[in-house]
């Protein structure tokens, strides 16, 4: 992409966010204050009105999710964020967004916990959280960017996953990415792509607002908008009538699923740093990539091919990509801010061909380079003697 | 009047699931006859609705409907009121789901004044689960969960509203349905937020326990209990023990919170851009 | 009142039995016994003639099961 200079700018991530969403035709934000989220809020209480669209704050969590939720069945694009515990208390109305297939972004600024936990400290802790929260077996899409830039970037792609796949998306940040100030250089008014909701191309009596397109995602007609039809959290029909029936429920899940699973190669993006040729890879996201890729800088000057591998959608996690590294590498290092969580998928993609090993850190403060550059020399000194 | 009533309703989802005798299909002809003769626009009118037995109700009707989370209507209907307020926006909760679950959102959607029409089907139980007692369960009645009779005070609904700011606050029973309707009329032309608290009967969660018997005794009690406002006037606390009080209630003023918030876009729009 | 009665006018009763659950509603509140339980429990109109138009039984019926309609020729 040509990023044709407009302004260089200085920016926090948590503005950013909000930059990059209202670039995607965000209009509607509803919220709750909580740390380290709350700039978001106050930016779009600020920003909106003046855009023509809409900010509230609810009066809770819950019903931050609900409204948005609401506003964007009636046709508005429309966001939430949050953090930790207010994640938590979405997770309800998440899963009915997944289940009634409303499109809407979650940005969860991730602080340490469980609980109230600290909230001004970083963590990783709601990767799991972030896929399954809500009960049920649902589709998401997350996403986990690693400056401001990229919060930019993200928030305008997670805008138009959420609307062409009729999906929650998540914007996974955490503290360290959320709070940053770092000078960026933002794509200039319409050079971002920007996705709308497949509408319907039938008349209102022949619309069957669950009846899925090719791609697995039906046609959304907006409330007031002529299409009168039935939205439930209960397994529906192609009508959006509520059923028990064993096929139609299974169909439906499944469905839910593949329209996300069939499109991973849109879905999923990572990033790969001096991978090429390297022994010893480096698995992270969000705050910690950037301690990673330093890392991974020391140990190619100290002379070991280490290389970095970044997924930048988490969810549906990039499996295929991490199975490709076990090819060729000797070893792999996640380092996150929690005990393992993505830990586990690497493992699960790699099915034993190579060794994983993890850097964790969970006293709130962010994983440093040296900690993750002291890792690769180990497993390197390991493969080295073993 | 059935033809004109059958229009709104998607007839191919009847009979609906409930239980003989049950009230909610009353309450439901209520609001049917009300829309009818408010004359809205059925592809701009919406009707969003909780969990429990009431709230099957948004989806017997041929508007946009939407079937939400428990608790959780009223804070759904303020999303789609806030980002479309040309949208006539009716909330049916069951009086667990509205006071219980989603007691927060209700005197919220109440403070901000928010023009939704709330239409509270109380049966005193929640039906769905099979008779547990809710915040409108009367104390000493007994649920499956108060097998002792229930220890708990209950709320008045219409306190409550007109307690966190509520602009319109009325109720009526099934029994008086011409009066639900007519009242359901006046909440939705009411700028602002109303609520309608309709008494109905759940003979087999409730009645049935509380001996009060089917849903035909059941209605004929609401028609003893009740006490218009004008008749309420004239008597004393004591007299009033146990009575249902129908009729509009509460009338207010107070500015609607999407006027309010298109002035803001009118005095900001074009700037900070 | 009573000049109102003198006007002609047609009732058309509709009745939805497959919508009736029998609760019998209708047939109590109707001041001309006007409705009756068949043998199958449901709804049934026994005595059309003496129908007067009131729309209780209509308001009242939880099914949306009957339809009264009034024209006045």
């Amino acid at each position: 992409m040509s990023d044709v200079v407009e302004m260089a700018r200085l920016m926090q991530g948590n503005e950013a966010v909000v930059e990059g969403a209202l670039a995607a035709g965000v209009r509607f934000f509803a919220g709750y204050p909580i740390t380290p989220s709350t700039e978001i809020a106050e930016l779009m209480a600020e920003r909106l009105p003046g855009l023509g669209g809409k900010f509230i704050q609810m009066e809770d969590e819950i019903a931050s999710m609900a409204a948005v939720i609401g506003a964007s069945l009636a046709g508005v694009k429309a966001l939430t964020a949050t953090s930790g515990p207010g994640f938590s208390l979405k997770q309800e109305n998440i899963g009915y967004a997944a289940m009634a297939e409303i499109p809407c972004v979650i940005v969860n600024v991730q602080r340490w916990g469980p609980s109230t936990g600290i909230p001004t400290a970083p963590a990783q802790g709601d990767v799991m959280q972030a896929r399954w929260g809500t009960h049920g077996d649902h589709p998401v899409i997350v996403l986990c960017p690693a400056s401001v830039r990229e919060a930019y970037m993200l928030a305008i792609r997670a805008v138009n996953l959420s609307e062409k796949y009729r999906v929650p998306v998540i914007l996974l940040m955490d503290e360290v990415i959320g709070h940053m100030r770092e000078r960026v250089i933002l794509p200039r008014a319409g050079e971002v792509e920007v996705i709308e909701r497949k509408k319907p191309a039938v008349e209102p009596k022949d619309y069957y607002p669950y009846r899925p397109g090719d791609d697995g995602v039906p046609p959304m007609a907006n409330f007031g908008d002529g299409y009168r039809y039935h939205v439930t959290g209960l397994v529906h029909d192609e009508k959006g009538n509520p059923t028990t029936d064993p096929q139609v429920a299974e169909n439906l899940i499944l469905r839910l699923h593949r329209k996300i699973y069939d499109h991973l190669d849109d879905v999923i993006t990572v990033e790969g740093y001096q991978l090429e040729d390297a022994e010893v890879v480096v698995v992270a996201y969000g705050a910690v990539a950037r301690s990673a890729k330093r890392a991974v800088k020391d140990a190619r000057a100290a002379g070991i091919k280490a290389g970095l591998f970044r997924p930048v959608t988490i969810w549906p996690f990039p499996e295929k990509e991490v199975a490709e590294l076990a090819r060729q590498a000797r070893a792999v290092i996640v380092a996150e801010m929690n005990l393992g969580q993505l830990k586990g998928e690497v493992e699960r993609a790699v099915q034993g061909r190579v060794r994983v090993t993890g850097v964790n850190r969970l006293n709130g403060e962010l994983i440093t380079f040296d900690e993750i550059l002291s890792a690769i020399k180990e497993v390197t000194t390991d493969a080295q003697s073993g | 009047m059935l033809s004109q009533v059958e229009s709104h309703l998607r007839s191919d989802r009847f009979p609906h699931i409930w239980c003989p005798g049950c009230g909610n299909g009353i309450v439901l002809s209520a609001l049917v006859r009300a829309i009818e003769e408010l004359g809205y626009d059925p592809d701009k009118t919406v009707v969003v609705s909780g969990i429990g037995c009431s709230s099957r109700a948004a989806g017997y009707l041929d508007f946009n409907t939407l079937h939400t989370t428990h608790g959780r209507a009223l804070a759904f209907a303020t999303g789609i009121k806030l980002a479309r307020p040309e949208l006539d926006v009716f909330v049916l909760m069951g009086d667990g789901d509205a006071t219980a679950i989603g007691g927060n959102h209700f005197i919220h959607a109440a403070r901000r004044n928010i023009d939704l029409t709330a239409i509270i089907f109380n049966n005193s139980i929640y039906g769905m689960t099979g008779g547990q007692y809710s915040p409108l369960t009367p104390p000493g009645k007994r649920a499956t969960t108060a097998p002792y009779g229930n220890i708990e005070r209950s709320f008045d609904i219409a306190e409550l509203a007109k307690g966190a700011g509520a602009t319109y606050v009325a109720r009526a029973t099934t029994y008086h349905a011409t009066m639900l309707e007519k009242l359901i009329v006046a909440g939705a032309r009411n700028k602002g937020f109303s609520v309608i608290e309709a008494i109905t009967a759940c003979p087999v969660g409730y009645g049935r326990r509380n001996k009060m018997g089917n849903g035909l005794q059941m209605l004929l009690w609401q028609k003893e209990q009740a006490v218009t406002v004008k008749q309420a006037e004239k008597m004393s606390p004591e007299e009033l023990q146990d009575k249902i009080i129908i009729g509009e209630l509460y009338r207010g003023e107070a500015p609607e919170y999407t006027a309010m918030y298109e002035e803001i876009i009118a005095r900001t729009k074009g700037k900070n851009q | 009142m009573a000049e109102a009665l003198a006007i002609p006018r047609a009732i058309k009763i509709q009745v939805r039995q497959g919508w009736c659950k029998g609760c019998g509603i209708c047939v109590a509140l109707c001041p001309k016994e006007v409705l009756s339980l068949d043998g199958s429990g449901k709804v049934a109109v026994v005595n059309p003639d003496r129908c007067v138009g009131c729309g209780r039984c209509e308001i009242h019926c939880p099914d949306f099961a009957i339809g009264i309609e009034v024209k006045e020729q």
